[in-house]
């Protein structure tokens, strides 16, 4: 049975695609059939940090306005055979996208996949409305910082009220992905912590992303974290967190890189 | 084209209630005014999107001072949808109807006259569709809830950007209002959490009302028109467990424990 999946957050710049990069790349790591579906139309980054910007021909409004064919737009990942993009047109904006060609769209991607994971836009507008419309499992991305988590409360409002699910009168099923958490910072009191975060947003908690500059460097080399080093501590964690959506129950613990390791690098190029 | 063998539908209208907020300027109408923009600084957008009344019985007035008074509130973003108080032949195109059946607001000791009041003097009644003048005909009485307990039970987290409305009675939630999440009740306000949003209790005029939760992180609580924003309030009582009442013209707060 397909799994439609909105990652989302309300806010920008918290880790959206970057986490739907990395966790569509698990998951078809972990023997899913997958596709990441960008609805950030206008704005599309989920084909960069795939590294398929180059092979990007037809797209999300093409086939929701039937001018292609789905299998036309579906642009099959390089290094792991399972993971199909869908990528956004970038020439066009969020009004593009109709409610009926979204719903087209969504059945004909449940037929071919096991987990169809929508990056939605950042915002709580039309386009981010459609993201979630479809979705059966929410992953709210959430920094560690008051802004962030009150966004994030008012997109859990959004999907218990806006999506299909919610109108039928079942209950969503909604995780928070808390990333860019540095345990020290936290510790300091410079960031929320993590028992903070979980308190005010009352939603069970699918895993916790340090802050890493494997992160930065995977999305510039065009490679989701998962892919690029899998024995980060990112890579680590969402892997983890890819497992506990498919039902394992594994203890949610904050993955580091080693400390010595990072100190030793900076004094070492200091050195140099 | 023919319009011939249209088929004829039944119009129907239907009583729908709002609660409006009404406004009662009151003499020296130049303080009053510099007194509302300096609340409307505090609380930027109050306004925006309710609907709210202009209750001008307080005030002496003429025909054209109304039509001044509702252009200059216009002009800080409220839109006024009735007037109360006025000769009705005064509120001519371009302002809006009069609206009656309100009562005058004044403090209410007895049960009854609060009763009375929450279902005629601020529910003001709009037929449906909504285009219809309001001042045509007098509408069709609110669909009335069967009589009872008038409480509302909230068990999810009110999240942030929600607002519950409830002007019948008591709200109760077990979980906590969010910031940015607010709480309109004509009754008490029951909060099992923690309270980061706002919450206004006797809205409908009831100054018996009361706000009580167990964390106390609230952006602004009001009680019968009264209020205080997270800025005027002791820091000793944040994070505590607390009841908010009203004595006199003043909020009071204090410690559960």
């Amino acid at each position: 049975m397909a799994k439609v999946l909105v990652v989302t957050s309300g806010k920008g710049g918290v880790g959206k695609t970057t986490s739907t990069a990395a966790l569509g790349a698990a998951l078809a790591q972990q023997g899913k059939n997958v596709v990441v579906v960008d609805f950030d139309v206008g704005l599309r980054n989920l084909d960069l940090v795939m590294g398929a910007e180059r092979r990007v021909v037809y797209d999300l409004i093409n086939v929701v306005q039937g001018d292609a064919k789905l299998a036309q737009a579906l642009i099959r990942d390089k290094r792991i055979d399972n993971l199909c993009l869908l990528p956004a047109s970038q020439t066009r904006d969020k009004d593009a996208l109709t409610e009926d060609g979204v719903a087209r769209v969504m059945e004909e991607l449940k037929e071919k996949f096991d987990w169809i994971i929508c990056d939605s836009p950042a915002g709580i507008e039309r386009g981010a409305q459609l993201a979630m419309r479809h979705a059966d499992v929410a992953v709210v991305v959430t920094n560690p910082e008051v802004s962030s988590v009150r966004d994030s409360d008012r997109i859990i409002g959004m999907l218990d009220s806006k999506t299909l699910k919610a109108e039928r009168g079942e209950r969503m099923e909604k995780h928070l992905l808390l990333t860019r958490y540095d345990p020290l910072r936290a510790e300091r009191g410079d960031m929320l912590k993590v028992d903070d975060v979980l308190e005010i947003l009352s939603i069970p908690l699918l895993g916790i992303i340090p802050e890493s500059q494997e992160v930065l460097r995977a999305s510039n080399i065009g490679q989701p974290v998962t892919v690029s080093n899998i024995s980060s501590a990112p890579a680590r964690a969402y892997i983890d967190a890819a497992k506990r959506l498919q039902g394992e129950t594994l203890v949610v613990t904050i993955p580091a890189d080693r400390r010595a390791g990072l100190f030793g690098k900076l004094f070492g190029r200091r050195a140099a | 084209m023919s319009i011939a063998e249209r088929p004829r539908h039944a119009l129907r209208f239907r009583g729908r209630s709002f609660l409006a907020l009404a406004l009662a300027p009151e003499p020296p109408l130049a303080d009053w005014m510099a007194d509302l923009d300096a609340w409307s600084d505090k609380s930027p957008g109050f306004f925006v999107s309710r609907p709210v009344v202009l209750d001008l019985s307080a005030l002496p007035i003429d025909r054209d001072g109304v039509a001044a008074l509702v252009a200059d509130l216009y002009r800080r973003d409220i839109r006024i949808m009735g007037v109360e108080g006025v000769d009705a032949n005064w509120l001519g195109l371009g302002l809006p109807p009069p609206l009656t059946g309100g009562r005058p607001a004044g403090p209410l000791e007895t049960i009854d006259a609060q009763r009375a009041r929450r279902e005629a003097a601020r529910t003001v009644v709009a037929p449906e569709p909504a285009e219809a003048a309001p001042s045509a005909a007098a509408p069709e009485p609110p669909a009335r809830a069967p009589e009872g307990p008038h409480s509302l039970l909230l068990r999810e987290p009110v999240r942030s950007g929600q607002t519950i409305m409830f002007p019948e009675g008591d709200v109760t939630v077990v979980g906590s209002v969010a910031s940015g999440a607010e709480i309109v009740a004509g009754g008490s306000i029951h909060v099992y959490g923690a309270l980061r949003g706002r919450a206004i209790a006797g809205v409908t005029g009831n100054p018996r009302a009361q706000i009580f939760c167990r964390r106390f992180e609230a952006e602004l609580l009001a009680i019968d028109g009264l209020y205080k924003t997270a800025d005027s309030l002791e820091s000793s009582l944040r994070l505590r467990p607390i009841q908010a009442w009203v004595d006199g013209d003043a909020i009071q707060i204090t410690t559960l424990d």
